[in-house]
């Protein structure tokens, strides 16, 4: 099967600055994928390539098997859902829809039927003849949507689109987007430096870093089985516990990585359990969130690990800051890192 | 004292509003306007032909003199098509550059944009004019430049044209209309740069990303964004080129300007109804154009 898009050898400097380097992947027909990392990490360069907006200093870039490297934007068959959405101020709603259609010179009634269609489909077909400043984000963001989608492209490229909402709004379009993109078939590749929206949306992700990924896999696989340090610091925030210290603490020389979640914490004169490994140290401070706890416990002069604990009513009462503690966790839910 | 000042405008908002308002709107009411409003009064009296004196009854007989002379008709056409044609000239000529300016200039090239473009109007108006003068004479430096550029024949072809022609580009239409241009231009180009300059990159990508071509964003998004601008720099040249009496007393052929006719009447003339008739015909024209430019949505971006 032909990959929807595909990245071979590229690269992109600006000045000095190295924004990618030497990145390839390819991403199938109708895949939710999503590029992951901080800002600087070169998700944005890369997705700006794949709309042609920018062009590599090497490499080539594939849409459908079809090298695009040199192809404008506008005759690309991908469309682009700004952060800052980007809608015109000067046009209504409908207009902004249109927008696709009208450069492409279909006839005045048509479009606007066309617009309100897929209004419908985001819900704002009361909105239509409104200015984009009379709208709130969630509206504008769903608005955007729907001009991408007018042109039924077979990509469509998000970029941090969700950055501006508030939480709740936030998780509402998370839904909505995994729907859209369920129903529509179409491909979508998505930006964003948020680690719990990439692994709750997309099927596969490639976590960025300094103009490289580190690791693309689908979001299971990133979270149980992080290959290098800054995956597993980047995605689900785990222990990076580094070759010295984890010889002091298990006796063998090789970073691990290991989930808050996966630590038990207990007094320090209870016993270790048969088979588990441990380590002993301060507990400095305990964070509630409600559902659950997080205990940071210094284990080494420069290691504290973070421990989450269920709060359930059977929970039993944690011992006071400052104490000593052990922390207790099984072999198997370690996991060996890739050395720097 | 400070204190004790600053405490009691705490909280008095309105009051505090208007203290700061009050001297500039004094000026602007008594000095601006009241001046302005004896000025049109003026052009509704007229003026005894046999002793000269202005008679103070509101009449409409300076209105029907200006625009039943033919003279006097052919100074305010002739000044309104010079004024369409640089404010048109200044839109053209001033869009690239300013578009330059906003969108593509780094910083350093940016900031070398801008002083160049105000650089001239630090220099006294009068010596560019009559720079401009001796630049455009018949051995002046741009027909030196012509000849050797061998496109002679294409300056001597301009000049022979009607009406914008003349014996030398110092003395026709044709060079006032360069010597307009060049004065206006920074007038264009500053209010147009900041209009393009509010325009998001991201609008324009997305507009191509939707499959505009390049002409397509340029008609469709560039141009109705910085139509503003476009309509604060055209207000600019046009009442410039409306009100000007120097540039068409020293450069171009010998037809009066609205300007010029306002400058004679009021003085050596001492017509001062029909000055401020002339006066008002750019006020009326601009109340016009702005008017237009609203119907148009020129300021529906602002």
């Amino acid at each position: 099967m032909t990959a929807a898009i595909e990245l071979r050898d590229t690269s992109r400097a600006f000045g000095s600055v190295v924004a990618l380097d030497r990145v390839s992947f390819s991403i199938a027909p109708g895949e939710f994928f999503a590029l992951l990392g901080p800002s600087g990490s070169g998700k944005t360069t890369c997705l700006r390539l794949i709309a042609g907006f920018d062009r590599p200093d090497e490499g080539r870039i594939l849409l459908e098997g079809e090298d695009v490297t040199d192809v404008p934007p506008y005759d690309r068959n991908v469309n682009t859902v700004f952060q800052d959405y980007a809608l015109f101020p000067h046009m209504n709603v409908a207009e902004n829809v249109a927008y696709g259609l009208r450069v492409r010179g279909v006839a005045a009634a048509e479009r606007r039927r066309r617009a309100i269609e897929m209004l419908g489909l985001v819900r704002l077909d009361d909105f239509a003849e409104r200015r984009p400043n009379q709208l709130s984000g969630g509206q504008k963001q769903r608005v955007a949507l729907a001009r991408a989608l007018i042109n039924q492209p077979k990509v469509l490229l998000l970029d941090e689109p969700l950055g501006a909402l508030d939480l709740k709004l936030r998780e509402e379009m998370q839904a909505e987007l995994k729907g859209l993109q369920q129903r529509l078939g179409i491909t979508f590749v998505f930006v964003t430096h948020d680690q719990g929206e990439a692994l709750s949306m997309a099927d596969r992700v490639a976590v960025f870093s300094r103009g490289r990924i580190e690791q693309l896999d689908t979001p299971r696989a990133l979270y149980t089985r992080p290959r290098t340090a800054f995956v597993a610091g980047f995605v689900g925030s785990a222990n990076v516990v580094t070759r010295d210290v984890a010889g002091r603490l298990t006796g063998r020389h090789a970073p691990f990585a290991i989930r808050p979640e996966m630590i038990e914490i207990r007094s320090a004169d209870a016993p270790l359990p048969d088979g588990l490994l441990g380590a002993e140290g301060t507990l400095e401070d305990v964070l509630y969130h409600g559902a659950s706890s997080r205990c940071h416990v210094r284990v080494d002069a420069d290691t504290v690990l973070a421990v989450a604990r269920i709060e359930s009513a059977a929970a039993a009462p944690l011992p006071p800051r400052g104490s000593r503690v052990r922390l207790a966790w099984r072999p198997g839910d370690a996991v060996m890192l890739e050395a720097d | 004292m400070l204190r004790a000042a600053s405490t009691f405008l705490h909280g008095r908002n309105a009051f505090y509003v208007s203290l700061l308002l009050l001297p500039p709107l004094l000026w602007l009411g008594t000095v601006y306007l009241a001046s302005l409003f004896v000025l049109l009064a003026q052009s509704f009296y007229a003026i005894d032909e046999f002793t000269a004196r202005v008679v103070p009854e509101l009449t409409l007989s300076t209105y029907r003199q200006l625009f039943t002379q033919p003279a006097n008709v052919d100074i305010v056409v002739r000044t309104v098509l010079m004024a369409i044609a640089v404010t048109i000239a200044c839109g053209i000529v001033a869009f690239p550059v300013a578009n330059y300016m906003a969108r593509y200039a780094g910083p350093k090239m940016k900031a070398f944009f801008y002083v160049g473009v105000m650089l001239p109007m630090w220099t006294s108006y009068l010596v560019k004019v009559y720079a401009w003068r001796l630049m455009l004479a018949k051995e002046g430096i741009v027909s030196w430049f012509f000849g050797s550029l061998g496109l002679m024949p294409v300056l001597d072809h301009a000049l022979s044209l009607p009406v914008v022609g003349g014996p030398s580009l110092a003395s026709s239409y044709l060079g006032m209309f360069v010597v307009f241009v060049y004065m206006w231009l920074p007038f264009m180009i500053l209010p147009l740069a900041a209009a393009l300059e509010r325009v998001p990159g991201s609008l324009l990508q997305a507009s191509a990303d939707l499959g505009a071509r390049p002409g397509q964003t340029f008609r469709n998004v560039v141009l109705p964004l910085a139509l503003p601008g476009l309509a604060a720099g055209s207000i600019f040249t046009f009442s410039l080129t409306l009100g000007d009496y120097i540039i068409p007393s020293i450069v171009g052929a010998p037809g009066y300007f609205i300007g010029m006719m306002v400058y004679q009447q009021q003085g050596t003339a001492g017509n001062l109804p029909l000055a401020a008739a002339f006066s008002v015909v750019p006020i009326v024209l601009i109340a016009l154009y702005l008017t237009l430019a609203r119907r148009l949505g020129a300021f529906d971006a602002l």
